[in-house]
């Protein structure tokens, strides 16, 4: 357990070191980098949903003037084209969605780029779309995946199916709990695929060497996968590229697997010429993310008093095109906030004709967790309870047994709902007219691998190389980390987000990980340099290193007299043995999970059917926040992004699979002008596993808003609303439908 | 097809460049000037990353042509504040936490500059509306909204 105890710079709101670049204009993000030579990437896309590909003929686009290289499936090297993730790069055989892409051009400008797909033939045999989960898993539904059988059935499956895998997670007798209890409740929900929305295209600038080192600049969550991912596609060694992640604008999981990479790489390699490739827009929409739509069925026995007798699901996930869906996290958070000793969840992953789903924001538990609040609220509605109370009867604690396997440790979930609880706004009354709703949300959170090092230079200032993008400020709270260990002012501390040639492997910035491990990685080298300075300063003195303290910065000689600062020590530490570099290359275990608990009031328009937020206070257990205003920050951000995904966004296909919103126009994302302010409340239970007690911050917050502000909407127009988003049709269809 | 001349003037100096006729002025500013301050998020004039003053009227430069920055004044987030002193409005962002990943701030500078220019003392609501066009992924507006009002308030009581 860490102790409270006082921090320097911990847990203080400094200006970010990378700020001053970003507000100027300076900051260089995926699309930024122009190298000499360059030419420009394009990739033909798919205008169908689900075709076979009969052939594909390139000779005119080659040979059209300007273009330097065309590239299409079959230049993946051989062994690479049994990977499954090369098909979704460029299609092999099939088609599988609209937008998928087919072959890439590089040329002298854009234009001519441009010009050269539409010379590209391709002989396309349109098949059957297959858009949602109903039509997918019907008795002879058309295949998507001919050669796919269902994984994780008890009898292995003899047909091929569009279901890819069933999973089941199960917790004492579901039925002896139905059989205990006073009340059941069930219903069925559903959520739309939505996009991670990130407002950067996804964008590289590569450069193919053959002898010497190939690079790779891109927009990534993750530059060490780009390079294992890339260097594998195209069958080179890690050694011989190098990927430089640049800034990064927005990813929300999104930015976590490779897209262009690859395939400007071969273009690089065919043309001679470094090649930069920019998503477009309606690309961004048709072919990166997106976040998987569900189909869900949920049933909670209950007592009289509120206490969960048994919980029941059933969830079905989206994958897109290939197998994959985020169904598996869908299955192990849907009831994972509470206390429940019978408990029952099957999860299906599902093919359907639309990209492949990613990581978007706590993946899985958004849609899950909104059925399973969604129905807890219902049930507190039938009994009369508070939505705050029958969550707080159930909540899950310390000891608590998860449904998911663990028992858990300290966690913050009745913290959250209690300071939520004693909120101004919950003790406020509901807006005459105006609904309010409540819900809770909870991700693990992940640890894994790590990699710092600090170089003390002869002035006393460091510089510190750690391997995590940072999305969202995580370089301040490095600095501030490293500050608090080193004892030296953040200012003398400068963070830098390495590239793949400057630190050892990290795992991508996902799971909300960063400020937890490389926190800890940075934690780990900064004491490395404690240790280092220590032993100049003691064969400085000739003493022993223990005799020598070690605060604010000086080194003070605990056996004699004699203080060196930091500043001294370096500028010494040539004659001293040599400069000085601290290491921390961690495996970081021990990720504490976060809750967070949202409180929404909303006000529709009967009229139009459109709903307003009038209030939203939204809480979260952030263990320890090492810059509070950068915790504020995501946890205002996920909110918004929920209330987003609650009631407005939604892909919106034709009847022949094609995608009709690919744009910000029409996927509407929030904007300032809809929005109130986001009260935050930062909850502090501490994570015993780190030293300061961090806990990650990045995705419980965006879990609650969908319960939440569905919840509200039904209580403003008394409807259930077990279908997102709440748009402005479906809202007056409600209200007119009674 | 032939190549267009334009001379015009970039944050105040003199600048000529040859653009194809259908280059928009975000991709004269990007890839003829080197000037990748403004952002492109989608091309279409519905995300605001590429907010630029074209003779003192916000724009979305992905919406208007490299040719008609003929005679005009382009002002663009590299003409903001200075090496040594950053814009009050620069200040503020930093100061209030108002970006994550920073790729909208450079068009939302933009475009606060001229919010307070035309409008001094916004309310929070008209700080919202003005600012709508300029989307934000990140942060859900808040700490973007607070560091505006903020920084009208300054700039008020430095005035």
């Amino acid at each position: 357990m860490s102790e409270a105890k006082e921090y320097k710079y911990v847990g203080t709101r400094r200006v970010r070191p990378d700020g001053y670049d970003k507000v100027t204009g300076r900051a260089n993000y995926g699309a930024d980098l122009a190298l000499p030579g360059m030419i420009w990437g394009k990739i033909l896309r798919s205008p169908h949903a689900h075709a076979k590909i009969n052939g594909i003929d390139i000779g005119k686009a080659e040979s059209h003037p300007g273009v330097s290289a065309v590239v299409t499936f079959q230049d993946f090297p051989e062994k690479s084209q049994r990977n499954p993730s090369a098909q979704n790069i460029l299609a092999n055989t099939k088609a599988l969605y609209h937008g998928h892409a087919i072959a890439a051009v590089a040329a002298k400008t854009e234009q001519i780029a441009e010009e050269a797909l539409g010379l590209i033939e391709v002989d396309y045999e349109v098949l059957p779309p297959v858009m949602d989960l109903d039509t997918a898993m019907a008795e002879g539904a058309t295949l998507i995946n001919e050669n796919l059988k269902t994984a994780g059935l008890p009898e292995p499956a003899t047909e091929s199916s569009n279901i890819a895998a069933r999973q089941e997670l199960k917790i004492g007798d579901i039925d002896a709990g139905f059989a205990e209890a006073d009340v059941i409740v069930e219903r069925e929900y559903s959520t739309p695929t939505v996009h991670q929305g990130y407002i950067e295209p996804h964008a590289c600038t590569v450069r193919y060497d053959e002898n010497g080192q190939s690079m790779v600049w891109c927009c990534t969550q993750g530059h060490f996968d780009v390079r294992a991912s890339t260097a594998n596609l195209l069958g080179m060694e890690l050694g011989k590229l190098k990927v430089v992640a640049s800034e990064i604008g927005g990813g929300f999981g999104g930015k976590t697997i490779v897209y262009l990479e690859p395939v400007a790489l071969m273009l690089s390699k065919k043309s001679g010429n470094p090649v930069k490739i920019v998503m477009g827009r309606d690309e961004v929409f048709k072919a990166s993310g997106p976040g998987a739509a569900t189909k869900s069925w949920i049933k909670i026995g209950a007592k009289n008093d509120g206490t969960f007798t048994a919980m029941q699901a059933k969830l079905v996930f989206e994958a897109g095109a290939f197998p994959g869906s985020p169904v598996g996290p869908g299955t192990m958070t849907v009831f994972a906030p509470y206390d429940v000793k019978n408990a029952k969840v099957e999860g299906y992953d599902v093919l359907v004709n639309k990209p492949k789903v990613a990581a978007y924001r706590a993946p899985g538990a958004p849609q899950a967790e909104f059925a399973s609040e969604m129905l807890i609220n219902e049930l507190a509605d039938k009994l009369g309870m508070d939505m705050i109370d029958i969550r707080l009867k159930n909540a899950a604690r310390e000891g608590t047994q998860a449904l998911y396997g663990p028992k858990f440790n300290e966690i913050g979930l009745v913290e959250c709902l209690e300071q939520c609880k004693a909120s101004d706004h919950y003790q406020s009354a509901v807006g005459e007219g105006n609904g309010r709703g409540v819900a809770a949300g909870f991700w693990f959170n992940i640890g894994g691998v790590s990699s710092a090092v600090i170089h003390m230079n002869p002035d006393g200032t460091a510089t510190l190389l750690e391997g995590s993008p940072d999305i969202g400020g995580s370089r301040a709270s490095m600095q501030s980390m490293a500050a608090e260990e080193l004892g030296i002012a953040p200012e003398r501390i400068k963070p830098i987000v390495a590239d793949t040639e400057m630190v050892a492997h990290n795992d991508t910035t996902g799971g909300s990980r960063t400020t937890f491990a490389t926190g800890m990685a940075v934690i780990e080298a900064a004491q490395d340099v404690v240790r280092q300075f220590k032993e100049r300063a003691a064969s400085t003195w000739n003493v022993t290193p223990d005799q020598v303290d070690w605060s604010d910065g000086v080194a003070r000689n605990t056996a004699g007299d004699g203080e060196m600062t930091c500043a001294e020590i370096c500028a010494s530490a040539g004659r001293t043995g040599g400069q000085i570099t601290g290491r921390g290359n961690i495996n970081a275990r021990g990720a504490g999970p976060s809750f967070s608990v949202h409180i929404a009031d909303v006000a529709v328009d009967t009229d139009t059917g459109k709903v307003d937020v009038v209030r939203y206070t939204a809480s979260q257990d952030a263990g320890r926040a090492i810059h509070p205003s950068y915790v504020e920050g995501q946890i205002q951000g996920g909110s918004v992004q929920g209330i987003g995904w609650a009631l407005n966004e939604e892909y919106i296909y034709n009847d022949d699979g094609l995608l009709e919103n690919p744009g910000f126009l029409d996927y509407r994302i929030p904007l300032a002008s809809d929005l109130p302010m986001i009260d935050p409340i930062i909850v502090e239970v501490p994570n015993p596993f780190h030293p300061y007690g961090v806990r990650g911050v990045g995705e419980a917050n965006i879990i609650p808003p969908l319960a939440t502000v569905a919840t509200a909407v039904g209580n403003a127009i008394d409807r259930p609303m077990p279908d997102l988003p709440c748009s402005p049709p479906r809202v007056l269809k409600a209200i007119q439908e009674g | 097809m032939a190549k267009v001349h334009v001379s015009t003037s970039v944050n105040g100096e003199p600048t000529e460049f040859l653009c194809d006729p259908h280059e928009t002025l975000l991709d004269v500013l990007r890839n003829e000037l080197n000037m990748t301050g403004t952002k492109e998020g989608c091309g279409s004039g519905d995300c605001g990353a590429c907010s630029v003053m074209v003779n003192d009227r916000l724009v979305c430069s992905c919406l208007v042509l490299g040719a008609e920055a003929q005679g005009k004044e382009i002002g663009t987030v590299e003409g903001i504040g200075s090496n040594d002193s950053l814009h009050i409005i620069q200040e503020k962002f930093l100061e209030h936490a108002a970006l994550q990943c920073g790729i909208c701030t450079p068009g939302l500078i933009v475009s606060t500059k001229a919010l307070l220019e035309e409008n001094p003392t916004p309310t929070e609501e008209e700080a919202r509306y003005y600012l709508a066009g300029n989307l934000c992924r990140c942060t859900g507006y808040d700490k973007i909204i607070r560091a505006v009002m903020d920084a009208a308030e300054s700039m008020r009581r430095g005035a």
